[in-house]
């Protein structure tokens, strides 16, 4: 239809080839070159070596610390990210913008320093540490701080999607089921779920691709204890230093492939479920 | 009437609160008490010692570091973003759907690998970056063109992705309408085209501005961690958490904080505005 509309300019122009070549230049460069030269490195001396070092015990056990973390946080972000979502659109109540503000806070603030803000909470000079020392509860330097900077981290993903979700709600659906008597919990269910699907598979996504890549903050309130508090990133990164080159491609190269496929798998998932809404449209048109 | 009768409903509701009270706990616990904390921490000994602190010639160096390279990121981010909407939407062309999708992997792969892609690719032990050194002496790792490099890796889907869709539903008419009147393509541009990608374009790079100050782990891997040359304030913070000293640290981070807190901001501003125009 664009074509049709476009049809007084049917050669391409020079300047339309140079503006072209520029993009794929860039990207090139940038993003195809770079991706490329990460596979080569990890393949260097062939599968042998990439496959040893994704399986060695050092790199299993911090994905395994990696993977458990993303749960958590991801099902607390699932619940809780979802509820402060609808509170944020539906619910009035003196504070809510100062709150809204908030939310983004994490996502300005950088990864260092909020593995340092946890030091400080909860570390050995905070307030907090006699207490938390009597009740032998350690945080900073300990998983449970690693799962706070990383809940910290990825706060505003699942609600930043949500907010125009819900807005984009259609209510009279919600009224009518209200008067035809469905109850608080089955109005949820039954009908506004289903419209929050898509994105809450989108902003899960993003929970997912984040818990798994971040490495300031993890690295600062862990302190990278190895075989502790040592994330598959903090793994990667001592690999790099101590110039263990091989392994340290070859798990970024399986963390990225991991991170790229969650976000191939959320797309195929949202265009399955348009689809079948579009189809279950033209199957019953009103 | 309806209407009114379920919002009565729901004001009465003492499940709201069941729903607000953990909501409003989160928020505090989890956000606001953290970043009280750092500036409680930064501001202890008084406004003298932070501005001391943020003025040591190492610390005033990681932060106008940091200014720098961001700001070039952003520039280059937004002219090759627009540049790169523009023919995303514009222009048909073999493989375009493929490079489309390639401006995504920026949001999936973990800042820390890109960082070590930019190294295989362009660092000292490499072919290609020995080249580039040797001919045109260009050192990109272990420098700051490397800073700059990872910082639009990084940022790239923000500019392009804000763009992409504000490019999608300008109405083509008014650029056919000056195409007839004989104005030339760059004219048309210029006069019908990027007056509307201008708020647009500035929201998105706000955005990468935000973003790119505080990155971290791309930067230490890509810069290393060279005080006074090479060490942006985010890596400065972590240098010196490592060395104990705790008000270095929280007098960086607080610059930090407010920095992307004021960008952020201003990005916010302008795309509600531009939100409103719309």
């Amino acid at each position: 239809m664009n074509k049709k509309q476009m049809g007084f300019r049917k050669k391409k122009s020079l300047a339309e080839w140079l503006l072209i070549l520029l993009v794929v230049a860039f990207l090139g460069v940038l993003i195809i070159g770079p991706i490329i030269s990460l596979i080569l490195g990890a393949f260097d001396n062939g599968l042998m070596p990439v496959l040893r070092s994704i399986t060695s015990a050092g790199f299993r056990r911090s994905l395994g610390l990696t993977l458990r973390i993303s749960i958590l946080v991801v099902v607390i972000q699932l619940l809780l990210g979802t509820m402060i979502a609808w509170m944020l659109v539906r619910h009035n109540f003196p504070g809510k913008t100062i709150l809204n503000g908030f939310v983004d806070v994490p996502f300005a603030v950088s990864g260092v320093v909020v593995g340092y803000m946890l030091l400080l909470l909860f570390g050995r000079t905070s307030m907090l540490f006699p207490f938390l020392d009597r009740m032998g509860w350690r945080i900073a330097f300990a998983p449970p701080g690693i799962f706070l900077a990383t809940l910290f981290v990825c706060f505003p993903f699942m609600i930043r999607e949500m907010v125009p979700v819900i807005e984009n709600l259609d209510r009279q659906q919600e009224y009518a089921a209200a008067t035809l008597g469905a109850s608080g919990w089955t109005r949820f269910w039954r009908v506004i779920f289903p419209q929050l699907r898509s994105g809450i598979i989108y902003g899960l996504t993003l929970t997912i691709a984040r818990t798994f890549g971040e490495f300031g903050a993890v690295l600062v309130v862990g302190g990278g204890i190895q075989g502790r508090t040592e994330t598959a990133t903090v793994y990667i990164f001592r690999s790099m230093e101590e110039r263990r080159f091989i392994e340290a491609y070859s798990a970024a190269l399986l963390l990225g492939i991991f991170s790229v496929l969650i976000v191939l798998i959320s797309d195929w998932l949202k265009s399955s479920l348009e689809n079948k809404k579009s189809t279950a449209r033209l199957k019953n048109p009103k | 009437m309806n209407l009114a009768l379920l919002r009565r409903k729901e004001r009465r509701n003492p499940g709201a609160w069941i729903l607000r009270l953990p909501s409003i706990l989160f928020l505090i616990l989890v956000v606001i008490i953290p970043v009280v904390v750092i500036f409680q921490d930064g501001l202890r000994e008084g406004f003298d010692t932070f501005f001391y602190q943020i003025n040591l010639p190492i610390a005033r160096h990681a932060i106008i570091l940091t200014l720098w390279t961001s700001t070039l990121m952003t520039i280059i981010n937004a002219v090759m973003g627009l540049i790169t909407a523009y023919v995303f939407v514009r222009f048909d062309f073999p493989g375009k759907r493929l490079l489309n999708a390639i401006v995504d992997l920026p949001m999936a792969i973990p800042s820390l690998v890109t960082g070590i892609m930019l190294v295989i690719l362009y660092g000292p032990q490499q072919t290609l970056g020995v080249f580039l050194m040797e001919r045109f002496g260009f050192r990109i790792v272990f420098a700051s063109p490397g800073i700059v490099m990872a910082l639009v890796f990084i940022t790239l889907p923000f500019v392009v992705r804000t763009i992409q869709p504000v490019l999608e539903d300008l109405d083509q008419s008014q650029e056919r309408a000056a195409a007839t009147l004989g104005a030339s393509p760059w004219r048309i541009f210029r006069k019908v085209v990027l007056p509307a990608l201008v708020l647009p374009t500035l929201g998105g790079s706000l955005m990468s501005f935000s973003r790119a100050v505080g990155e971290f782990s791309a930067i230490v891997i890509v810069a290393g961690n060279i005080p006074l040359r090479t060490q942006t304030a985010a890596v400065y913070v972590f240098s010196q958490v490592e060395a104990e000293n705790r008000l270095g640290a929280s007098a960086v981070s607080i610059v930090l904080i407010l920095i992307s807190f004021s960008v952020l901001f201003i990005a916010n501003t302008l795309h509600k505005r531009w939100g409103a125009h719309r």
